[in-house]
């Protein structure tokens, strides 16, 4: 039994110093911050949302590219909760600072910079993921080559800066050195009792793969300042329940 | 050492600064005014209308009935002000003790200068060559004491008064070369003194019972006897360093070196002074003559060496050494004050602003300044104008940022036009066409009708849509103006999470 303890401890020592090699953040404040994912956080290695790495986010779809802001805006006010300052890489913005408000993040602590070339945005990302000063970087750029993305790896390893990469319409969907890669896709949005308007924002949640973690699909709402997980087998919203007028308007 | 004094006399400052800023009023008669007890005086009037005996102290309409085609032009005595400190700035030149006697005079304390020049008459006639170049019409003299040059340089008729000749200088002289009030020299006039000379003779108790001390002291000062002192403007200090090379420097990493060995040497100083760098300039004087220069600028005050050489480096490239380089100058051209608590404050922070400032430095140094934005909310209902754009880090929201109305994530920077079916007015589409696709809406919240803020814009309101269509993607729509009212159209306006 003893033994047995003995070889349980060492595994877990193992398995940790692996993580640590592999570029995982395994420090204490990674721990410490909840980000309200519930049932998802059995999908990330170490049991939570790695921190102090870079996630990939792809959007082929104007509706999806929101979407994925809005899920990722939703990440941003737990690593923004304890102040600092986020900064926001884009070519040809389209967010409007004002509604991250309804995400839990002050948009004056947000600095954006808005550049024309692809190349520009690189760089800006990577100068800003060397400084350990900021809360977190998201940059909005099209195509990053896996060389490019091995760059802002490596930058992030020591400064432990978390980084969000946010393709929109890629032209391919290549392999990076990022943790993760994700696609958010918006759901239709529920009312209760089936009154009729526009719900809470409702999202389909793919985390397509991620470094020494299980890839799984879940379905989130943004409500009140946190993610809610909706029941598995939602029936699908179509208009064949509702009435002509409701129909027509909802 | 004999002390020297040289005062300068602008004769016309203020016209000529006029005309040094419309070349075209070159020798034309035209005068300055500014109102006083609800009429226009004549504050200044230019050489040509000084001749026909047009002074200061007329009234306007006086000038006007004489000359009646006169261009006039408001007094502004700041500005004269500001010229009158420049020029003092500029005669550093000629000596470390400049004074500015206002409104029209500088003091220039000459004691030990003048032999440089070769002697006093060439040092007195460089500096009136150069005014006089310059577009300034000036009077000058040298004399043992202030009041002595002044007498001279506005009375006198040599411009130059030999050591300890004042008084004979003097002698001649109205009363008025003595720098007295009018109500003492209206006395005078009425007692019959015309000349300076004839005050010299009168037993001092008298002077005093009838002029007070203040003829006393003037007479004094002017012919040496009292004591008076200048007090010096101060030259604004130059943060500059130099660094000659032994051999012509060719290479980016020579560059590189004279760069931190400048930067090290001027941030000290700065440290020294409390102040740190807003923008500079590194200059490297090639061996063919010409100048080579990168500048840099930073968000915030800095005197952090390598923060400063991390910005120069990224412009190292632009320099071309061609043969070689034999001078680098390194000048912060803007220097402001670094607040000693605040680089505390930021230090003990949760998160360090000075990393973030330098960061950013760093971005606007390589994609410009105009690419960084921080946002503020602003009291308008109108989407587009509920924010406002600004540069500082330091800037904090004066109101809240609302979040009781919906606002899309996603905001097009301008409207796009789109094809719609609505079933009855004021209801929300059932589908529209958007970039060649239909959207079918299933579901819609609305409308939230927005009026232009008419102080500002007028024209028709806005009633926005939030809509969903069957794939769950949520849009933000609206209608420009009303039915029944003109032509209407649909706009999409943003994309909802």
């Amino acid at each position: 039994m003893k033994a047995l303890t003995g070889k349980k401890e060492m595994i877990k020592q193992l398995k940790e110093k692996i993580m640590t090699m592999e570029g995982f953040n395994t420090g204490a404040d990674s721990r410490q911050l909840d980000f309200g994912l519930g049932p998802m956080n059995a999908a990330f290695p170490g049991g939570s949302f790695p921190m102090g790495t870079i996630h990939e986010f792809i959007s082929p779809t104007e509706a999806c590219a929101a979407a994925a802001n809005g899920f990722l805006s939703g990440l941003l006010s737990t690593l923004m909760r304890r102040g600092g300052i986020c900064l926001w890489i884009s070519v040809g913005r389209k967010l409007f600072p004002s509604t991250l408000k309804f995400f839990g993040i002050e948009p004056h602590r947000v600095i954006f910079v808005d550049v024309r070339l692809r190349k520009d945005a690189l760089w800006v990302m990577e100068q800003a993921l060397k400084c350990h000063a900021l809360a977190a970087v998201v940059a909005e750029i099209r195509d990053v080559n896996f060389a490019e993305s091995r760059r802002l790896q490596l930058a992030v390893e020591t400064s432990r800066v978390t980084g969000f990469l946010h393709r929109q319409h890629p032209l391919t969907q290549n392999t990076l050195a990022c943790i993760s890669r994700w696609k958010i896709r918006p759901l239709p949005s529920q009312t209760t009792g089936g009154l009729p308007g526009v719900g809470f924002p409702c999202l389909e949640v793919e985390l397509e793969k991620i470094r020494n973690g299980r890839p799984g699909v879940w379905k989130l709402e943004w409500r009140n300042g946190a993610f809610k997980h909706l029941p598995a087998q939602r029936p699908a919203v179509s208009t064949h329940g509702l009435s002509k007028k409701e129909r027509s308007y909802a | 050492m004999p002390k020297r004094y040289l005062y300068i006399w602008f004769r016309y400052l203020s016209t000529d600064r006029l005309s040094k800023v419309h070349p075209e009023l070159q020798g034309k008669p035209f005068l300055l005014y500014a109102s006083e007890h609800g009429r226009m005086v004549v504050k200044a009037s230019s050489q040509p209308l000084v001749q026909e005996g047009m002074v200061p102290g007329m009234v306007v309409a006086d000038v006007r009935a004489i000359f009646p085609s006169i261009e006039v032009f408001p007094d502004e005595p700041e500005a004269e002000e500001k010229l009158l400190n420049d020029i003092a700035e500029w005669c550093f030149l000629y000596s470390p003790t400049v004074t500015t006697d206002l409104p029209d005079g500088l003091i220039l304390d000459i004691s030990g200068c003048p032999h440089l020049w070769g002697g006093e008459r060439p040092y007195l006639e460089t500096i009136t060559t150069r005014l006089h170049k310059g577009g300034y019409h000036v009077r000058l003299a040298i004399a043992d004491t202030i009041g002595a040059a002044w007498a001279m340089a506005r009375y006198g008729n040599s411009p130059i008064v030999e050591q300890g000749q004042q008084s004979d200088a003097l002698f001649p002289l109205p009363p008025a070369a003595l720098r007295l009030d009018s109500a003492t020299l209206q006395r005078m006039e009425k007692l019959g003194f015309r000349q300076i000379g004839q005050l010299m003779s009168i037993p001092r108790t008298n002077l005093r019972r009838r002029f007070g001390n203040g003829l006393l002291l003037r007479l004094g000062q002017a012919l040496g006897t009292e004591r008076e002192l200048l007090k010096p403007i101060q030259p604004t200090p130059v943060y500059e360093e130099r660094l000659p090379c032994l051999e012509p420097i060719r290479t980016a990493k020579g560059i590189e070196i004279a760069l931190q060995r400048l930067l090290e040497a001027l941030c000290e100083r700065l440290f020294r002074e409390g102040k740190g760098m807003r923008t500079g300039t590194l200059k490297g004087y090639r061996i063919d003559g010409k100048t080579v220069q990168i500048s840099i600028g930073t968000n915030r005050a800095s005197r952090n060496a390598a923060h400063l050489f991390k910005l120069f480096e990224l412009k190292i490239p632009e320099i071309e050494p061609a043969l070689g380089i034999e001078l680098f100058s390194l000048e912060a051209t803007l220097v402001e004050e670094v607040s000693e608590t605040q680089e505390a404050l930021w230090a003990a922070g949760s998160h360090n602003q000075t990393a973030i400032a330098e960061l950013l430095d760093n971005i606007a140094g390589k994609v410009g300044m105009q690419a960084i934005h921080r946002y503020l909310p602003q009291e308008h209902h109108w989407p587009e104008k509920s924010i406002k754009a600004i540069n500082s880090l330091e800037g904090q929201p004066q109101t809240v940022w609302r979040t009781d109305r919906p606002r899309p994530l996603h905001l097009l920077p301008s409207p796009e036009p789109i094809d719609v079916m609505v079933p009855l007015p004021d209801y929300p589409p059932l589908h529209f066409r958007y970039r060649g696709e239909t959207i079918r809406i299933t579901r819609a919240d609305g409308p939230e009708r927005i009026e232009q803020e008419w102080w500002l814009q007028t024209g028709p309101p806005r009633d926005y849509y939030q809509v969903e269509d069957e794939h769950g993607a949520r849009y933000w729509l609206f209608r420009l103006g009303l039915y029944g009212n003109g032509k209407t159209q649909w706009f999409i306006h943003g994309f909802f999470v």
